[in-house]
């Protein structure tokens, strides 16, 4: 077990670093630089000063050194400074941005988790019956509808047309509430799709029959012997959702004026952030891969069959 | 895939003409008469959602093809008397900022959401089935290196990628099909390596080889058409994946360039607008929505037609 853990640990190095280089060649191959920015309302810099700016953040440096400067700050945790916000550390940045949109991330993850799975159940014990229909819909629409319109549809029923929840921000929980609810949809139809096929594979199982054989009373047949083992696939889902939602959505976060770190993965592109860039995708990288990490972990605990 | 029958036993082009063409004597021939092709033909239509999907489909395709003789106005042309005009007999959606009618900019928005589907999804699938075909047929080193590629394309944020080759190659229609083309790969290639690595072992790929088959001719012949329903199946999903994130390209504005009318684009750019012109956002809205589920429906039919089991 624990060098099942060091092994996967120790293959996270070079993923990330692989992950860190090609991010690094296609941003510096992609034409535009931080010094002459396409962003919207940037001012064009003269020739000597994008010279002397160059020189001063290093830009002037061949590739593999500016690479080997990034990876021993990197290492220590400094992704230097943002090339947008000048006065803040891409870390300070992070550091602010990153709880918030972790924060969310774990609401609406729970809440995915919570009526995806109660979504799938209902529609596996009432295989082909209305219930099935109705929660089938619910998972489709979660599922097929980007967030961005479902943050429309959301905004001009709960805020305009029923003045129940506030448009955006971020601060007081009833804020909280439709950015959560827009971010679950889609892992909660993800996670009512996969835990319906699942359940209904089990409830089709020899064990099942003699449970009901034996004369158990339908609920604890479902809860106790399918509904266990039904779950243990539904897991694996759980931790490239859990990265997704957990590092911000841009769409969620920019529609309800949420401060997290959702918008870098976009502005960070579009103004050239070379640091605030790397910096995006690695915590990405890492998180995804710790928690599916976490994921097999516990998919062993789960079932006993699976050894490391 | 539970499916006990093998694609390749078709003989006879099921009815939507997506049969193998490559159907040989060499594999178990067909028990029961029909087609795997054919029987999920009857299990689609008879499923309604689906068919209430596949006739949106077809509805959307037609209006992408036919805007020009559709559409009441021109989707680029300014009318400065009317900006931001609420529905009205004259303008049945509204009009815009630029004082461009909706329905028009949105019929002409369903012709970039279907290119796009279909388009981005012919690059995929070039990219993708090879790969897996190739990776998981070859198996060893190639494996290898190709899975090791395929978990670091995994591990990036799927978005910022796209939008880190659109800035590469600039707006436009073309390069947004590069881009999904160039990050939509991974999945269609794993699911076509792990149908690959259960195929090869099957008697009938050892016989073809037994038989003097070379390498291409069993790949082609008897593994290509094997494999094919979870590619189907891939395929189907991809195109909504594809309009979806063109859409989400467009909100951002590195997507399609303006003034081609992309629905993305309309919601991202009225989204601020939502108290005040409400028309503006939520028309372009509907028709994701729209195009979305159909698409989604329709997909669901497919693979439940091909893999019954799950039914």
């Amino acid at each position: 077990m624990a060098r099942y853990i060091l092994y996967r640990l120790v293959w996270l190095v070079p993923t990330i670093l692989a992950m860190a280089v090609v991010t690094f060649l296609v941003m510096h191959a992609t034409p535009g630089s931080p010094l002459d920015p396409v962003a919207e309302g940037a001012n064009p810099l003269s020739p000597e000063a994008q010279k002397n700016l160059a020189e001063a953040y290093g830009l002037d440096k061949p590739l593999w050194y500016q690479f080997g400067i990034f990876l021993g700050k990197a290492v220590r945790g400094d992704f230097g400074q943002s090339f947008i916000y000048k006065t803040r550390t891409v870390m300070e940045i992070m550091r602010e941005t990153f709880p918030i949109s972790l924060f969310l991330g774990s609401m609406a993850l729970a809440l995915a988790i919570v009526g995806g799975v109660t979504l799938g159940v209902l529609a596996a014990v009432y295989q082909n019956k209305s219930w099935d229909y109705v929660s089938v819909s619910v998972a489709t629409l979660g599922v097929a509808v980007p967030n961005f319109v479902l943050a429309v549809f959301f905004i001009i029923l709960f805020s305009f047309i029923i003045p129940l929840f506030p448009t955006g921000g971020w601060g007081s929980p009833n804020q909280w509430v439709l950015p959560t609810i827009t971010l679950a949809l889609a892992p909660m139809g993800i996670i009512a799709r996969f835990t319906r096929s699942s359940m209904i594979e089990v409830i089709r199982s020899d064990y099942v029959r003699t449970a009901r054989a034996k004369g158990l009373a339908e609920r604890p047949v479902i809860l106790r012997h399918v509904l266990k083992n039904a779950l243990i696939p539904v897991v694996t889902l759980l931790g490239p959702m859990f990265a997704a939602v957990g590092t911000g959505s841009f769409f969620v976060e920019s529609i309800f004026r949420v401060p997290g770190m959702g918008r870098f993965f976009v502005l960070s592109m579009t103004g050239r952030d070379y640091p605030m860039i790397m910096a995006v995708v690695l915590i990405y990288g890492v998180f995804l891969t710790l928690m599916n990490l976490a994921v097999d972990l516990l998919y062993g605990a789960l079932d006993p069959r699976i050894r490391y | 895939m539970a499916l006990s029958t093998p694609a390749s036993d078709t003989r006879l082009p099921g009815p939507d003409g997506t049969a193998p063409a490559g159907a040989l004597p060499l594999t178990k021939s067909a028990l029961q008469g029909t087609s795997l092709w054919r029987d999920a033909w009857r299990r689609l239509i008879r499923n309604k959602l689906a068919v209430v999907g596949g006739i949106t489909v077809i509805g959307l395709v037609l209006v992408a093809i036919f805007a020009d003789f559709i559409a009441p106005f021109s989707y680029t042309k300014p009318n400065f008397g009317r900006l931001n005009e609420f529905p009205s007999r004259e303008f049945p959606l509204g009009t815009d900022q630029l004082g461009r009618d909706v329905l028009s900019r949105l019929i002409y928005g369903a012709r970039v959401s279907m290119l796009v589907g279909l388009g981005a999804q012919l690059i995929v699938v070039a990219i993708g089935v090879p790969i897996g075909l190739i990776s998981g047929y070859v198996g060893g080193r190639v494996d290898l290196a190709l899975t090791r590629f395929v978990d670091v394309m995994y591990a990036f944020p799927r978005l910022l990628f796209v939008i880190l080759v659109m800035s590469m190659l600039g707006a436009g229609l073309m390069n947004i099909f590069i881009a999904i083309g160039l990050t939509g790969w991974v999945g269609i290639a794993r699911q076509t390596r792990a149908q690959v690595l259960s195929i090869k072992e099957k008697e009938f790929v050892e016989g073809a080889r037994a038989l003097g088959a070379g390498f291409w001719r069993v790949i082609s012949r008897h593994v290509l058409p094997s494999a094919l329903t979870p590619i189907v199946v891939s395929i189907t999903f991809g195109i909504p994946e594809a309009i979806f994130t063109e859409a989400a390209l467009s909100f951002i504005g590195v997507g399609i360039n303006p003034p081609t009318p992309s629905w993305g684009q309309m919601v991202g750019e009225n989204q601020q607008f939502l108290r005040s012109y409400w028309h503006l956002c939520v028309f372009p809205s509907i028709a994701i929505a729209v195009t979305m589920l159909s698409f989604t429906f329709f997909g669901d039919g497919v693979r439940d037609a091909l893999d019954p089991k799950m039914k």
